[in-house]
């Protein structure tokens, strides 16, 4: 077979909501790479397909959502950047792929009449055409493409085949000629009235015609924007979550854990003993194993955001929370973010890349760790099994009591960080809302799928790679040098990660810590939950994770006191042991200064509420 | 900047957005006062984007509801969309309030 044709490079450009990312996803399936642009923190999303006729591929750029050609976000600016042929090292896209929600044209016609007056090579795709027909809409495609003298087609990203009539276009097309960066003049505000009365009188002119919004939808919009029905409508919702994230993971976590010890064994048997198992097995399969474990809350977690702003149900949470998070600063808009950061903080601090707000967004990516994520539940596992009695208090369960409160201390703390922040250091003057509340739809298997498949990459990538490192190095200083002949201390209390230990303890006695927490906080750097393991590391104990719990939990019980616990605990709330949310946070930022700070700060309050925590204890008799 | 062309020609006086209730039904006058920046790129303004967005004299709004108390932020239904606004941008807009009565 012999290549038909050079590539064309096609960019997707549309208004958020307008189904964009579905067509791309239609247009490409799986076939995706996902990275930055260069330089910015904004997501480069690109994929290929085969034109079926001619054999001719396709580059295409799912661009970032976008309003307007002139922005109000770093999103809407490269997408502009894009469009125009500005952005350094990418060339002029061959075709604009304008994608067009056609159930709401009034809101979507004027960036049309922008992009057709740039003199590029535009294409319009009428999105959701089988929703238009549906319901009762009247649209004249071709009298729209006679209206707005640009060619139109009517797409179905949600349906097999839905792109077909795209497809078939660009195939018959003959390729443009390759042009130069084009040039755009930002509008005056009575130019855009005047793009805005134009795009109403075409729609006029077209006798476009849209029905009244079903009974049914206002209804629920009624109940799910209610102020007071609303917020309990969103608090079941979150609790069912929560509640399937725990539930349905536990199996998948087992098994994922299960089999990163057998396969840990099983090289361990396989290998002669040396540095090389040793690295292999307690490093290396030991921190992927690590990473892996949480992967099932993650995507579960994920698979319900995805529906829910699949859904449309997301803007209009954020819509009822923006006054409860305006109080702090925030804006409606850090939710999901913060929502995510409960599996995760790494996902969550790359989804503020949805706050245009500068400061907004620093302020909610330096709150983000404060939400307990999965890593913590390990270590709080432990203490609160080794610790707590499993009592009934009323109708609750007091170790269950426990665990929820210290969810409720990061919280609160974090509405406390976040007002300290926005009156200091990131104070800024009133910044709107305009957040856009889409109409409901139904989610998409097929986007969800796809959508969890590149949250799974982008963590197992990003994340994976940053703490296998980590694993590896913190394996090299809990490992060397090897502990002199005839002690009676484990290996790690000789080796440089043990020495780091019995330094820092001499800081951290005072909050209750002794040497054998010290050293395993070393290693739990890396990875909260790593802790867990070290410990056992540090108690003498095989270091495999499931068995170390079992193991531990009667021998802290018996060696700690209780204030040491509940210190511990404290600290996990706060302490930013997790290199991985640091880097995030170094690359979202653009430096090392909101990831010093916010280790600076974390460590700061963990220090304090552990020792405030410790001592009250104490005094109480704990 | 503001854009005041307005055609309707009710008796409604022109009040701003903010101060509407839930269930009540406005055209838009203007824009009034929306110099402030948007986001990090600022090119745009407050009265740009909500221009952008639809928000032009002539047209049919609705305030669909409000979070309690102070009715910040609300939610306005305009043609086929539906956005949130805070307080400080509704009253950006300039409206006159013309419940049940019909426009010619």
């Amino acid at each position: 077979m012999t290549v038909a044709a050079a590539e064309l490079r096609l960019a997707l450009l549309g208004v958020p909501n307008s189904g964009k990312t579905a067509l791309f996803n239609r247009l490409t399936g799986g076939h995706q790479k996902v990275a930055n642009y260069a330089g910015v923190t904004v997501e480069r999303k690109e994929g290929r397909f085969t034109g079926p006729r001619t054999g001719r591929g396709y580059r295409v750029l799912d661009l970032p959502g976008a309003y307007s050609l002139t922005p109000t976000s770093l999103d809407e600016a490269i997408a502009r950047d894009a469009v125009l042929g500005r952005l350094a090292g990418e060339p002029p896209p061959d075709i604009v792929i304008c994608v067009v929600d056609a159930t709401n044209l009034r809101l979507n016609l004027r960036l049309v009449l922008e992009l057709g007056r740039l003199g590029i090579p535009v294409v319009v795709a009428l999105n959701m055409s089988d929703v238009v027909r549906a319901r009762g809409y009247r649209l004249d495609a071709r009298a729209l493409q006679a209206e707005i003298g640009l060619p139109v087609v009517e797409t179905v990203a949600v349906a097999a085949h839905g792109a077909q009539a795209l497809i078939d276009h660009l195939d018959a097309r003959e390729p443009p000629s390759p042009r130069g960066p084009a040039s755009f003049r930002d509008p005056t505000p009575e130019q855009i009235v005047d793009t805005q009365r134009e795009a109403r009188r075409i729609l006029n002119r077209i006798a476009y015609h849209e029905p009244v919004r079903q009974r049914a939808l206002q209804r629920l919009d009624a109940i799910v924007m209610h102020p007071v029905l609303g917020l309990f409508l969103l608090a079941g919702l979150l609790f069912a979550i929560f509640q399937a994230v725990f539930s349905w993971a536990a199996l998948p976590m087992d098994a994922i854990d299960a089999a990163v010890s057998w396969f840990g064994g099983w090289l361990h048997g396989a290998l002669p003993s040396g540095p090389l198992r040793s690295l292999l097995v307690d490093g290396i399969i030991a921190g992927a194993g690590s990473v892996m474990v949480f992967l099932p809350q993650i995507l579960i977690l994920f698979l319900f955001i995805l529906a829910l702003e699949e859904s449309g149900y997301l803007p209009r949470a954020a819509y009822l929370l923006d006054r409860v998070m305006g109080s702090v600063g925030l804006s409606g808009r850090a939710f999901i973010p913060l929502l995510s950061s409960f599996a995760c903080a790494v996902p969550g601090i790359m989804a503020t890349r949805t706050i245009p707000n500068l400061r907004d967004r620093m302020a909610t990516i330096m709150i983000a760790p404060l939400m307990t994520c999965s890593a913590r539940l390990p270590v709080y596992a432990l203490l609160i099994g080794a610790f707590i009695p499993a009592r009934q208090v009323g109708a609750f369960n007091l170790q269950g009591l426990v665990l929820f409160s210290l969810y409720i201390a990061g919280v609160l703390a974090a509405l406390l960080v976040a007002i300290v922040l926005k009156r200091t250091v990131l104070k800024a003057s009133h910044h709107p809302l305009l957040l856009e509340l889409p109409e409901y739809h139904w989610p998409s298997a097929r986007n969800i799928v796809i959508g969890l498949w590149e949250r799974a990459r982008i963590f197992l990538r990003r994340v994976g790679t940053i703490i296998l490192t980590m694993m590896v190095v913190l394996w090299f200083l809990g490992s060397y040098p090897a502990a002199p002949a005839g002690s009676t201390m484990p290996a790690i209390y000789h080796s440089f990660a043990g020495m780091i230990g019995r330094a820092l303890e001499v800081v951290l006695a005072p909050i209750g810590f002794n040497w054998q927490i010290s050293i395993a906080l070393v290693p739990g750097l890396a990875a909260r939950e790593v802790a867990v393991g070290a410990l056992g590391t540090v108690y003498s104990l095989s270091a495999t994770d499931e068995t170390a719990a079992a193991t531990l939990t009667p021998m802290i019980a018996g060696s700690w006191s209780l204030a040491t616990a509940l210190s511990l605990l404290a600290w996990y709330v706060f302490a930013p042991q997790c290199l991985a949310t640091l880097v995030v946070v170094k690359r979202e930022t653009g430096g090392w200064r909101h990831p010093l700070a916010m280790a600076g700060y974390l460590f700061g309050l963990a220090y304090l509420g552990a020792f405030a925590t410790y001592r009250i204890a104490l005094a109480l008799g704990a | 900047m503001s854009i005041h062309l307005h055609e309707y020609a009710g008796d409604a006086p022109p009040v701003a957005l903010s101060t509407l209730r839930k269930g009540d039904a406005a055209i838009v006058l203007g824009i009034q006062d929306g110099h402030e920046d948007l986001g990090d790129e600022v090119r745009s303004t407050l009265a740009q984007r909500l221009l952008e967005l639809g928000f032009i004299p002539g047209e049919p709004v609705e305030v669909i509801g409000t979070i309690w108390p102070g009715q910040d932020p609300m939610a306005v239904r305009l043609g086929r969309s539906m956005f949130a606004l805070r307080s400080r941008e509704a009253s950006a807009v300039t409206v006159a309030v013309t419940n049940g009565k019909r426009l010619k």
